[in-house]
């Protein structure tokens, strides 16, 4: 994605700001598709500064972010003689956040979906996060950030994060885009989209996020895909609000409905929809 | 003045702390968030309001709060820091407050810290160099004011933009996530029990060491099994009846347990324990286990958790046909006894407040039966609930066999 297609909302831009003056980390929540993760990368760009991106599993550990000493490798190397054994912090292998505090510009470190890790995981980054330095064991080295590093962290709600850790971050709940900003995100991507045609879509799909019991709403980056293959299709302007709506949609739908019970409620408010044009 | 309005936070019961307080100011002494009240809103949000479900909550304090006082807002603009961090007379503080202040770590800390922000402003802000945008760091492009300190947004008070946080957009986001559940499944952490058990595929330094200096230096690589959870639970619900009242916070216990505990086995009862119990309740009258064969199933080492309100008639634990639903040929009491005698690391736990214990007949004799092994459904419950389960209840002397 370039520059100009990630439109930001004026309430993100402050909280980023803020984040920027005050230097502390900002975790960002938000619907799936909303552009956590885009954000990091987009400041990044925005700023020029390095990008160092941390994607947590559940099976990360804080310490992975920091560095990791490889054992293994010094015990093999040991056996075959290799010159390396001697130092130690030849297997010192560096993590993310080595990499961004000791990088020479102020860096942006994006964790991304800290949440998907174990419950204790962002307890055991909070020294790490609020003095910008850790320890080496090892080597008996304290790293500390040259320059405060930008945090990002996004998370999507799977678990709740400690009240300590919380408390040392900003919070931004990034909202779903409302119409006129949904506008403005498709222009900047397809900027030449016929205006009827834009217009049909978007109402179907605002319509459809407003179906309740939905299982799975769809998302900014669904919509994108959707008009993307609309527009590939090269479909008449009239074809999303007219007769030829049921037939024509429904090849179209995999891009913004994920789910079989889903489907059904969509080709109900098709019908709907088309009554109501009569 | 902004005190106040933390107070009025924190009156809300919207758990914002003095760490949040003290960023709030920090940011405002460099200038972030002031200028409008739009600005100081959501700036204000992002320092003290950590879940989008307390935005609702936060709109209406914010609201209550500077309705009608946006005027004051502007005037205090060029006083910054003088008023807004004056503090009101000590004296005048209602008990409350005081409390308050108290609970912000006294406040000789408070006064203390807010000193040394003053300080600072005090040196930043000299000469008519005020509101000179510091805003050169700003990755957007926007952002920096005029530097004749002249505000964007008109002349303030009437006629300004709209206030966001009138328009309550968040009143949807409560609700629709986990609830607390994480200080549950903290307090349950404790009842781990980490056993080596199964395939051995993580190296095992310290033995690997060992054995290659045994080896003569030859690398002789040792593996072994990675530690787990291997603590078994049963755990009963009781549900229906009196139990609607708390399906809340038994289905927040559930959902910390079940991702907590490999080996979570779970059936529910109605009211207190008879010879049956069921898994599913949609079909707890055909597809019922017998509660002998639920002690045969299960061996010694499950430790056994029951969830109940324990309120009801004395007869349902005590007589024989007392349930309310069948007829029980022998008395729930012997029930549970028998289920002691083969889980005897059991416990019992109450989501009715403890205030009632005493004065509930029922619940005073299960909390007996129980051996006092009786505690809250809370967070501090379950802590004392875990470590009661380490040890087993005495044997007792129950011959009555089924």
């Amino acid at each position: 994605m370039s520059n100009a297609d990630y439109i930001i909302t004026d309430e993100l831009q402050q909280a980023v700001d803020a984040a920027l003056t005050l230097e502390r980390p900002l975790l960002v929540k938000g619907e799936p598709g909303t552009g956590k993760t885009q954000l990091a990368i987009e400041i990044a760009q925005r700023i020029d500064a390095p990008l160092f991106q941390w994607h947590v599993k559940s099976t990360t550990r804080a310490n992975q972010g920091l560095y990791e000493y490889d054992a293994v490798s010094r015990l093999r190397d040991s056996q075959l003689g290799d010159e390396r054994v001697k130092d130690i912090s030849n297997y010192i292998l560096h993590g993310v956040l080595w990499d961004a505090f000791t990088s020479d510009q102020r860096a942006v470190v994006l964790i991304d979906e800290i949440d998907k890790a174990d419950i204790e995981f962002p307890n055991d980054l909070l020294q790490e996060l609020d003095r910008m330095s850790f320890n080496v064991y090892e080597t008996r080295e304290t790293i500390t950030a040259k320059q405060r590093p930008l945090v990002i962290i996004t998370s999507n709600n799977e678990k709740e994060l400690p009240d300590a850790f919380l408390r040392r971050c900003f919070f931004h709940y990034i909202e779903f885009p409302d119409k006129p900003t949904m506008e403005k995100i498709v222009a900047a991507h397809y900027p030449s989209i016929k205006q009827d045609l834009l217009k049909s879509a978007m109402d179907v799909f605002f319509d459809l996020r407003e179906v309740p019991g939905l299982k799975k709403k769809p998302s900014t980056s669904e919509l994108l895909d959707w008009l993307k293959l609309l527009i590939a299709d090269d479909l008449p302007s009239e074809a999303l609000g007219s007769d030829e709506l049921r037939t024509v949609l429904p090849q179209m739908h995999g891009a913004l409905l994920k789910n079989e019970q889903d489907v059904h409620l969509f080709e109900r408010l098709i019908f709907l929809h088309k009554q109501r044009n009569r | 003045m902004l005190l106040d309005f933390f107070s009025h936070l924190r009156k809300a019961r919207l758990p914002v702390s003095t760490t949040e307080y003290l960023n709030l100011l920090e940011g405002l002494s460099k200038n972030v968030g002031v200028l409008d009240l739009n600005r100081f809103y959501l700036f204000a949000r992002l320092c003290l309001i950590k879940d989008e479900s307390l935005y609702d909550r936060f709109d209406q304090v914010f609201q209550s709060y500077w309705a009608g006082r946006e005027a004051a807002f502007d005037l205090n603009l060029d006083a910054i820091p003088d008023d807004w961090l004056k503090l009101s007379d000590k004296d005048a503080l209602t008990e409350e407050q005081k409390a308050m202040v108290e609970a912000m770590g006294g406040w000789d800390k408070l006064m203390e810290t807010l000193a040394k922000r003053l300080e600072e402003q005090t040196e930043e802000h000299h000469g008519g160099s005020k509101w000179i945008g510091t805003r050169g760091t700003s990755p957007f492009g926007h952002g920096g004011f005029n530097p004749e300190g002249v505000r964007i947004g008109g002349k303030g008070g009437q006629g300004r933009a709209v206030k966001v946080w009138e328009q309550r957009r968040y009143k949807d986001l409560d609700g629709t996530r986990e609830l607390g559940t994480r200080d549950f499944k903290v307090a349950l952490r404790s009842l781990r029990r980490l056993t080596r058990e199964g395939r051995p595929d993580k190296l095992d330094l310290n033995g690997t060491i060992r054995a290659t200096a045994q080896n003569a230096g030859l690398l002789d690589i040792k593996m072994r099994a990675e530690r787990r959870n291997a603590v078994n639970v049963l755990l009963l619900l009781d549900v229906g009846g009196s139990m609607d009242y708390h399906t809340a916070l038994c289905e927040q216990l559930f959902s910390a347990a079940r991702s907590e505990f490999k080996h979570l086995e779970y059936f529910y009862f109605h009211n207190f324990t008879y010879e049956k119990v069921w898994k599913h309740n949609n079909r707890r009258h055909n597809d019922t286990v017998s509660v002998p064969e639920l002690i045969r199933t299960y061996g010694k080492k499950y430790r056994l958790i029951l969830v109940g309100d324990a309120t009801m008639s004395p007869y349902e634990v005590l007589a024989e046909g007392g349930s309310v639903e069948h007829w029980n040929q022998e008395p729930g009491a012997v029930w549970i006894q028998r289920l002691q005698q083969h889980f005897s690391h059991c416990v019992w736990l109450n989501p009715e407040k403890s205030d009632y214990w005493q004065t509930t007949p029922s619940i005073r004799i299960i909390k007996e039966l129980m051996h006092d092994r009786m505690f809250t459904l809370s967070v501090n419950g379950i802590q004392d609930a875990i470590e009661a389960l380490k040890t087993p209840i005495p044997p007792n002397p129950v011959t009555n066999e089924p």
